[in-house]
């Protein structure tokens, strides 16, 4: 029997959605989840990996699905971040009496909702792979569902993500009315023959609600409440693995679709990216809730991907891969970390809450550095190699002016992680703090370590990845 | 011998390990686990001293070029590349032997969380011989940028009170400059291909594209060294930092500034250090009699010494971007000397504060009725910082202002009335701290130098005297490579031969 080279193609994503649907069911007549329905949850995204890797390569579905290095690439980080997220966010969530099996469910289905964000091949698609990922995410955020903070959080990010779909929608329908197609290689033959102001126009609306969903400035209203009121692990997840894929998407509607119009689209990335970093840098010292800090470095740390992107070519796109894949372990390991702690039963989550960690738990504390630091872009840690490739490939597109000025910004975010790093290991500590949770601890000293040492011998590995999955993307 | 030079750089880290293993066994404030840590500290940073020394005994003084080197790939391009020349070796030297004063000096002086300290203070060893050794401009990134973080947390954890605002400002500054520096090195790397050193030194880049690389050097050299204006960070660590922390600051992180004009900016860009000649030695200058200035009207004893640090960096300065063999060997000899000195004046200071726990001069006076030997101690390393012949400051400062007359007459005699500025304020110093009569009853009971800070002065003393009565030995070993310098200085500039 020989199967459909569609199927094939496609393996992970139906891996992905069969095992969702039975999970469903498995929970449902269950009632509750458990330490082998988490296990088993983690197994399908493991699966989904190997399938990914060993899959075939394509297209399937008339274009629609791409199955190239760039989607493997992604769609390995993708899953093990989402595969990390599961065990972080059920324990959490039963260690305050919130336990449903829906979480892994939800967790996996936004896994299939990237996982084909990363391999979308026409705006259908596209679209579909979006929405699938964000109406996940929305339900994850208002998790908690008693809580009003998560509520809010979750309709804030709903009500948001809804109108960024609208502007989204409405770009795609200009891009489809001007160029005569979806599929992106229709619509780069009609680029490359003379692009109509409709499609360009159409280009723009569709880069703004992508520019949404990685939190990309003046798009980033939502990011400091939602990441302030949503459950931690809930964050943690969705800070890293759907930015990843929104910005390896936005890659490919870029060099597969309007690689003849890079004129055009490099100016818009380059306002995204100096308007994220100066807003991320400024906004940021203000904050004294570490979850909204963390909002304003992921948006600060978008705009430095975004000025990796805007350099164009494989260089490019490779730094802002490299960027991403460093910046989403880098993320995962500080919000595990903060779901590890509490204090007296309370979350820790405001600068005074972590005064003097380096006393009372120096592993974590030296994590919570490692992070900071990374996310400030200080060698040797992962930060500063993802920065490193992203300004190497600025200046080598010429864009020096942008590059300095994204460095100068880091500089003023340095002060509110040096702020950080002085509570921690400066200031007294204010009360005990509660023994953290196994799990959350594991993650976060994998991430870690992966920030320091780990990644001076994994760049030498991941380097020529990046580079062949970005010569997939179709930038020249 | 390959290989000597990134086990000299990583043997502190080998410390640093056996203290976390001792760390992990026993408890954090356990008077033994202390002490073992202390040991340990010390232990390692005379063995990393002896291997320096090494280092030093094998050295070819005949080549110009690199020595020792080490290359193995890393990944996109990168190269992990170690090597020394005569320019930098000696500076090995400087950090190896001053690591040791400064992990003594701190044997008692600090008490709270020790063990930190000691990690501290021995992965900065590792950073600073690490920036003077690496051959690949990424790898010196890492190094020098890498400095910045158990310094902010030796001023920070460790300082006086104002440390956090001291803190805070020593890192920003800095990071300011480094990042320039960062988008420059990129830049070169995006130019020319390679980030190895070596090759570097052999490329020409085009004169319009040198003006901005030298300009984004500049920036972060400037603020490291410190030159007027960008000094107002100096002052402020210095106070704040622990004893030690002033003594590594002042000897050994300031002298990144100078290497790093060595090193990049004259043979790198020769062109636009040549351009930019006049603008430095205006800067030099004004730092030289200013910063006297502003020294001699300090209240706070290190405040005086932190301004005196920026002033003899006027006369670094001068000499390096005075480019004749006089100025660069000069400046190598002013930093070596200076790194000796001012890290005796500190500890001179550090002596009388762990007393008395205040810095202020008008609190002292009258010491030499207590403190004999105190008193003739801190007499030579005064005399060092004046610059008086047989001392190692004066013949940096009379080789690099040889050099500066050489190149343009009026800044070198504008300098030279530094030279008297610094007599004055220093001496000035002495007089209100060591002589007099006592007049405050709190420094009756003040006791001279115990043994432990004697066996500190000792080395320290018969450095100063011997840089000062034998300098040959030192330029012995920089000769032929700042001879190279100069030569390929005078060919890019156009000026011909020596």
């Amino acid at each position: 029997m020989s199967l459909d080279p569609a199927v094939l193609i496609s393996s992970p994503e139906l891996i992905l959605a069969v095992s969702a649907l039975g999970l469903l069911v498995w929970g449902a007549f269950a009632g509750r989840g458990g330490t082998v329905f988490t296990l088993a949850a983690m197994t399908a995204l493991a699966v989904a990996a190997v399938a990914a890797c060993l899959g075939n390569q394509g297209s399937a579905f008339h274009g629609g699905l791409i199955a190239d290095a760039a989607a493997v690439f992604a769609k390995v980080v993708i899953y093990a971040a989402s595969a990390a997220a599961i065990p972080l966010g059920d324990r959490w969530f039963a260690r305050r009496g919130g336990a449903r099996f829906e979480f892994a469910v939800l967790v996996i289905l936004a896994a299939l909702g990237m996982g084909m964000m990363v391999s979308a091949g026409d705006l259908i698609s596209l679209y579909v792979a979006l929405e699938l990922q964000s109406l996940a995410l929305y339900i994850l955020a208002a998790f908690r569902r008693d809580d009003a903070r998560s509520s809010e959080a979750g309709l804030k990010y709903f009500v948001l993500g809804a109108l960024s779909s609208g502007l989204l929608l409405y770009g795609a329908s200009l891009i489809y009315g001007f160029a005569g197609s979806t599929r992106f290689d229709v619509i780069a033959a009609s680029v490359h023959a003379g692009a109509a102001p409709g499609v360009l126009f159409g280009l723009v609306f569709l880069i703004c609600g992508l520019a949404f969903k990685v939190s990309a400035a003046p798009f980033h209203m939502w990011t400091p409440d939602v990441y302030e009121g949503a459950p931690t692990p809930v964050v943690g997840f969705f800070a890293g693995a759907p930015k990843l894929a929104a910005m390896v998407l936005l890659a490919r509607v870029l060099g597969e679709g309007f690689g003849g119009a890079l004129g055009q689209w490099r100016q818009v990335l380059v306002a995204l990216a100096l308007a994220s970093v100066g807003v991320g840098a400024f906004a940021g010292l203000a904050q004294n809730n570490l979850k909204r800090l963390w909002a304003y470095s992921s948006i600060a740390n978008i705009g430095y991907a975004l000025v990796g992107l805007a350099a164009g070519g494989t260089a490019g796109v490779q730094s802002m891969l490299l960027f991403m894949v460093l910046y989403v372990i880098d993320v995962t390991g500080f919000f595990a970390c903060l779901s590890a702690l509490s204090r007296e039963g309370r979350p820790m989550e405001t600068m005074d809450d972590f005064a003097g960690l380096m006393r009372e738990r120096p592993g974590l504390a030296l994590a919570m550095t490692a992070f900071s630091l990374s996310a400030l872009g200080l060698p040797p840690f992962s930060g500063f190699w993802a920065k490193y490739f992203v300004f190497k490939a600025a200046i080598g597109a010429g864009l020096a002016p942008l590059a300095v000025a994204a460095l100068v910004g880091s500089v003023v975010a340095a002060f509110y992680y040096l702020r950080l790093i002085k509570v921690m290991w400066l200031d007294p500590a204010p009360g005990k703090t509660d023994p953290p949770a196994g799990e959350a601890v594991a993650i976060t000293w994998a991430s870690a370590l992966f920030a320091f040492p780990a990644v001076l011998v994994a760049l030498i590995a991941l380097e020529p990845l990046a580079r062949t999955a970005a010569e997939a993307l179709g930038h020249r | 011998m390959s290989g000597i030079l990134s086990l000299t750089t990583f043997a502190p880290l080998l410390g640093v390990a056996a203290i976390l293993v001792l760390r992990a066994l026993g408890g954090t404030e356990n008077p033994a686990a202390v002490r073992a840590a202390k040991a340990i500290a010390l232990a390692t940073s005379l063995a990393t001293f002896a291997l320096s020394i090494l280092v030093v005994l094998r050295f070819d003084t005949h080549q110009a070029g690199f020595q020792f080197t080490e290359s193995s790939a890393w990944f996109a391009g990168l190269r992990y590349a170690m090597g020394v020349d005569g320019v930098s070796v000696l500076f090995v030297l400087l950090t190896a032997f001053l690591m040791p004063l400064c992990i003594v000096a701190s044997w008692r002086s600090v008490t709270t969380r020790v063990v930190e300290y000691m990690i501290a203070f021995l992965v900065l060893e590792t950073l600073v011989i690490g920036v003077f050794c690496a051959l690949d401009l990424i790898v010196f990134y890492l190094f020098f940028e890498g400095q910045l973080i158990p310094m902010f947390l030796i001023i920070g954890i460790w300082g006086g009170k104002n440390r956090v605002y001291a803190a805070f400002k020593f890192f920003l500054y800095t990071l300011l400059g480094s990042v320039l520096m960062l988008a420059a090195i990129l830049a070169m790397i995006g130019i020319a291909h390679t980030s190895s050193i070596p090759a570097l030194l052999a490329f020409k880049f085009a004169p319009a594209v040198q003006t901005w690389l030298w300009l984004a050097f500049f920036a972060s050299f400037a603020v490291k060294m410190p030159m007027w204006p960008v000094h107002t960070w100096l002052p402020d660590a210095h106070v704040e930092a622990p004893t030690a922390g002033s003594v590594i600051l002042a000897g050994i992180l300031l002298k990144m500034g100078g290497y790093g004009f060595m090193r990049f900016s004259i043979p790198m860009f020769p062109n636009a250090s040549w351009q930019f000649t006049p603008l430095i030695f205006a800067l030099s200058v004004i730092a030289i009699v200013y910063t006297s200035l502003v020294a001699f009207r300090q209240t706070d004893i290190k405040k005086l010494i932190a301004y005196s640090s920026v002033a003899h960096m006027g006369f670094v300065t001068l000499g390096i971007f005075s480019g004749n063999l006089q100025g660069e060997q000069g400046a190598l000899f002013q930093m070596l000397s200076h790194g000796v000195v001012s890290g005796a004046l500190f500890l001179c200071v550090g002596v009388v504060y762990d007393r008395m726990h205040t810095r202020e001069i008008a609190f002292y006076g009258g010491l030499v009725n207590r403190m004999p030997i105190y008193a003739a101690v801190f007499m030579l390393f005064t005399m060092g910082n004046v610059g008086l012949p047989g001392t190692s400051g004066f013949v940096g400062e009379i080789l690099t202002l040889t050099g500066a007359y050489g190149a343009s007459t009026w800044p070198a005699i504008v300098a030279a009335t530094g030279v008297i500025l610094s007599a004055v304020y220093a001496l000035s110093l002495y007089r209100r701290v060591v002589f007099g009569e006592i007049t405050n009853p709190a420094l009756g009971a003040i006791g001279d130098l115990g043994r432990r800070e004697t066996l500190i002065f000792a080395p320290l003393i018969i450095a100063t005297l011997w840089l000062g009565l034998q300098p040959g030995l030192v330029f012995h070993i920089t000769d032929a490579s700042t001879r190279h310098l100069v030569d390929a200085y005078r060919a890019a500039t156009g000026r011909g031969g020596p």
